[in-house]
């Protein structure tokens, strides 16, 4: 049975709060509540403020909805001149130039229109900026996660993070005056002279820009997005993955590969989706170095143009409406596209990060 | 595993490990280097061309030596706070809704979803709806619409960070207020969002200083202007927007003025970045228990 | 002044959980009541129905009555003029981090729109001095914040908070259960003051406590009061075997 002692009732004489209060009766009363008691009783429910507020909240929330359904409706809209002179065709057609007989996408003086060499450009661009990009994002990730001494991982890491920063069109900038000279000179000489062969890198662009330089630009932009991403699925894996290749007897790398990569494997290619969507879309430094020219060619070396590009470059000196409204509509494309390829990556990355347990160390 | 005891076999393993530690480390000095490439050029090229006169002069004309970009900054700045006044607060409401009201529904996870996905999408498609929802049936090109088209790029930023710095506050805080016959309302914005508003601050200036160089949304929205102007209805000059113009004209003096434009640009962002990195490290919520 | 609580056929859940079944009890007025019982049986799911608490989770689900004076909460108020009534201490101590300790004490009031400052100050220093804090912070109330106290001074001012707004009723959950024994004692002591003036109760798993400050006692089990008696009575000649097998030990 426990010990029941009796309290020890303090000496010191307890004021009410209620007794300091000149406004209120020296002794309280059960039926005569204090001053902050009749304030509060008098100050109601909120109910409906509270409401309000709820619903504010909602609204802001569903702005993202609205964003999105904005956008999508105003792209529609203008785009129907375009849609309904050359309905999907515009996506794959294509037109003779009557002069030299060769096939011809772009000509807004006689009106005639179509996507394909911006796809071509964007998608390849893309493509070359993934194959750069990926190899090199993938390492930093390994090297920053698995290798690197602590003391380095907070700096690499701010670094990573000012590059993702840097504005498109500072990208561009550099591009233009330091990356396509560099090309120019030093890189493309070599090029023609060993891989020539290959058909991808004609000798017939003296200027550097080109799909090249919008490949290594794109790629540039894109590493640090997906050296992140790679780097956050690839922490999310558990520390008993780890171990349990490691107490196989496994080398460092052995480890990485089976224990770490193999489990994070979904999310890395989330990740370079998502880079994908990036380089999609991107604008500014591709329409500095392209060469934005509508045309289709094998060599990397040649001008080209890309979806963003030609909206960017030609849509303030648009000469008509159904230019603008093709313009416009190539903006449509972009967007579709872009949902889908970032909708299918956050997915992605999801699977691998939500499942994760809290980190603990 | 009796292959193991083979001492070729286990050599093999051990260099493979070693060329693979040696890629890693290859790889991140590939990346390393083009940003401090970037870093130099841009400090060296701008801060020869960077003179007083940038800061106080509008744009002279083609073959007229000097001139700077004081009209372009301060567009900017009209521009940011346009954007600012649109983003941050629809943003943070929306991260109030996620982490507040809509904790695991469905409605909430859709919102999350389209947020990061909007995140992505590029934002010359934004320049484009925005000239069609607003230059459009204006007719003409102005500063507002060039703010709204930042702005609305601003909102899933901001709302992603805030939900994520409101969800660090912790329950028992809540509580509290509520404890005390708070209304919820109150609760959420005098105590909760005030607890985070280190983080909330954080996320609105990363979101602001990825939109201070767009210079794709701007294009066609706000146009750009060689002269002065504070009018929302006119067009207006911009920092990104006029580096872009001078960057891809043919004269040294504009690329000169481009590389300091430039320099300036990033300094801002880089310090934005530091502050936002300082804070964030320093403990977002702390004293918080 | 302290007023009485009745409760009547109180059911409450967590989804599906049955967590509380058909309690009854009458809360004196102006006296310590202390419910004990092992960790789970829902003492503190029973005291945040008290102050309609118990809705800040979404799942959560109540039916039965609570009249507390003569207002029935759950039909003829809202939640937020009930916890105005009913103040609460938490198990930890949840002082508003970003905030001074004048502040702390004065936001009940301040975040329910309450602008008179002169009153405001006399308040605060009445709230402390009854939490028995004031001698100890009167010196940097506005320096300090919150969160820079000690433990136990952290919880004392969460109940000067709760203080402040003049409440009826004082629900304490285990409000000494995450202190050192020296705090837990100065807080014994001052419930012991405060009930004179305000109705208490008080959650604890620490029997020796609420035999020193409480006049009844409650104890619950699985969701159930299994016995309801003066603490007396229930401490040194419980009713039920269940009650007495827990106080002495035999399980819990
Ligand atoms: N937030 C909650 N969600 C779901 N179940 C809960 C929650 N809180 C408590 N419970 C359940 O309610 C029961 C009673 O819990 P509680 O009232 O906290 O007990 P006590 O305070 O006596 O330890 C427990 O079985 C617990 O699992
Ligand atoms: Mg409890």
């Amino acid at each position: 049975m426990p010990e029941i002692r009796a309290p020890q009732i303090p000496s010191q004489k307890l004021k009410t709060p209620a007794a300091q209060k000149p406004a209120v009766p020296a002794v309280p009363s059960a039926v005569e509540p204090s001053l902050v008691r009749r304030f509060l009783l008098a100050r109601g429910n909120s109910a409906f403020a509270d409401r309000g507020f709820h619903w504010l909240m909602v609204l802001c929330a569903l702005s993202i909805f609205g964003i999105v359904a904005l956008i999508l409706w105003q792209l529609v809209l203008r785009s129907q001149l375009s849609w309904h002179a050359f309905g999907f065709r515009f996506f794959y057609q294509s037109f003779t130039n009557p002069e030299t007989g060769k096939p011809m996408y772009w000509d807004p003086v006689n009106s005639l229109f179509s996507a394909v060499p911006f796809i071509y450009g964007t998608l390849l661009s893309s493509f070359l900026a993934l194959l750069l990009a990926v190899p090199l994002a993938v390492g930093v990730a390994v090297f920053l996660t698995e290798m690197c001494p602590r003391a380095l991982r907070g700096p690499l890491a701010f670094l990573t993070e000012l590059l993702a920063a840097i504005p498109s069109v500072i990208y561009g900038l550099w591009g233009v005056f330091v990356l396509v000279p560099l090309l120019r000179e030093h890189v493309n000489p070599g090029l023609i002279q060993w891989f020539g062969w290959t058909g991808l890198f004609n000798n017939d662009n003296p200027t550097g820009l080109g799909f090249l330089a919008a490949g290594v630009i794109l790629a540039i932009m894109i590493l640090p997005i997906v050296s992140s991403l790679t780097r956050e699925v690839m922490t999310a894996v558990p520390h008993s993955q780890r171990e349990a290749v490691l107490a196989l007897g496994a080398t460092r790398w052995e480890m990485i590969r089976m224990g770490v990569l193999r489990n994070a494997r979904i999310g890395i290619v989330g990740a370079i989706i998502l880079g994908l969507g990036r380089a999609l879309g991107e604008t500014m430094a591709v329409t500095m170095v392209i060469g934005n020219t509508p045309e289709i060619h094998r060599s990397l070396l040649s001008n080209g143009s890309s979806m963003a590009a030609v909206i960017a470059n030609e849509f303030t000196e648009a000469v008509g409406d159904m230019h603008l409204s093709a313009l416009i509509e190539i903006g449509l494309a972009l967007f579709i596209v872009t949902i889908i390829v970032n909708a299918f990556a956050q997915l992605l990355v999801w699977a691998v990060t939500r499942g994760a347990p809290a980190q603990t160390h | 595993m009796s292959t193991n005891n083979f001492p070729l076999r286990s050599r093999l393993r051990a260099l493979t490990d070693l060329a693979v530690t040696g890629l890693t480390i290859l790889a991140t000095v590939v990346v390393v280097t083009p940003l401090v490439a970037i870093f130099a050029y841009l400090v060296y090229k701008g801060a020869s061309s960077l003179n007083l006169a940038f800061f106080t002069q509008i744009p002279k004309p083609v073959g007229v030596a000097g001139g700077g970009m004081a009209n372009a900054i301060a567009g900017s700045a009209i521009l940011l706070a346009v954007a600012s006044a649109i983003g941050v607060p629809i943003g943070i409401g929306g991260g109030i809704f996620l982490a507040e009201f809509g904790r695991g529904t469905k409605l909430a996870n859709a919102v999350r979803f389209t947020a990061d996905v909007l995140n992505g999408v590029p934002s010359i498609v934004m320049g484009l709806a925005i000239y069609a929802l607003i230059v459009v049936p204006q007719k003409h090109f102005s500063a507002l619409s060039g703010g709204v088209a930042l702005g609305i790029m601003m909102i899933p930023t901001v709302c992603r960070t805030t939900e994520e710095m409101l969800l660090m506050v912790p329950h028992a805080v809540r509580e509290a207020a509520l404890g005390l016959g708070v209304p919820n309302w109150r609760s959420v914005l005098s105590i909760t969002v005030k607890t985070a508003s280190p983080g909330i601050i954080t996320g609105c200036m990363l979101a602001f200083a990825r939109v201070a160089g767009e210079t794709a949304p701007l294009l066609f929205t706000a146009l750009g202007n060689d002269f002065w102007s504070s009018s929302l209805n006119q067009p207006i000059a911009a920092l990104p927007l006029q580096i872009y113009v001078y960057a891809i004209s043919p004269y040294d003096d504009w690329h000169r003025l481009a590389w300091a434009g430039a320099l300036v640009l990033i300094v801002l962002i880089v310090l934005a970045v530091s502050l936002v990195r300082y804070v964030t490290s320093r403990g977002v919520l702390k004293g918080a228990s | 002044m302290g007023v009485g609580i009745e409760v009547t056929n109180l059911n409450a859940w967590y989804g599906a959980n049955h967590t509380l079944q058909d309690i009854n009890l009458n809360i004196p007025a102006s006296h310590a009541t202390a419910l004990i019982g092992p960790s789970g049986c829902g003492k503190s799911t029973f005291v945040r129905c008290l102050n309609r608490m118990h809705e800040t989770n979404p799942i959560a689900r109540v039916t039965g009555s609570v009249r507390i004076g003569d207002l029935d909460i759950y039909a003829e108020a809202k939640p937020v003029e009930i916890r105005r009534r009913v103040g609460m201490v938490f198990q930890r101590p949840n002082p508003f981090p970003t905030m001074s300790i004048y502040d702390n004490v004065a936001a009940g009031l301040k975040l329910n729109g309450y602008k008179n400052r002169r009153s405001l100050d006399e308040i605060v220093e009445n709230s402390l001095r009854n939490s028995a804090l004031w001698d100890e912070v009167k010196d940097d109330l506005k320096k300090k914040s919150g969160a820079s106290l000690s433990g136990g001074q952290q919880q004392r001012l969460c109940i000067a908070r709760a203080l402040a707004v003049d409440p009826e009723v004082l629900l304490m959950d285990e409000p000494a259960s995450a202190l050192d024994p020296v705090s837990t004692s100065k807080i014994e002591d001052l419930i012991f003051q405060l009930k004179a003036q305000y109705t208490i109760v008080i959650v604890t798993h620490n029997m020796q406590q609420a035999a020193r400050v409480a006049e009844k006692t409650g104890f619950f089990l699985n969701g159930r009061m299994v016995e309801f008696d003066s603490t007396h009575k229930i401490f040194t000649n419980p009713s039920d075997k269940r009650t007495e097998d827990y106080i002495t030990g035999r399980f819990g």
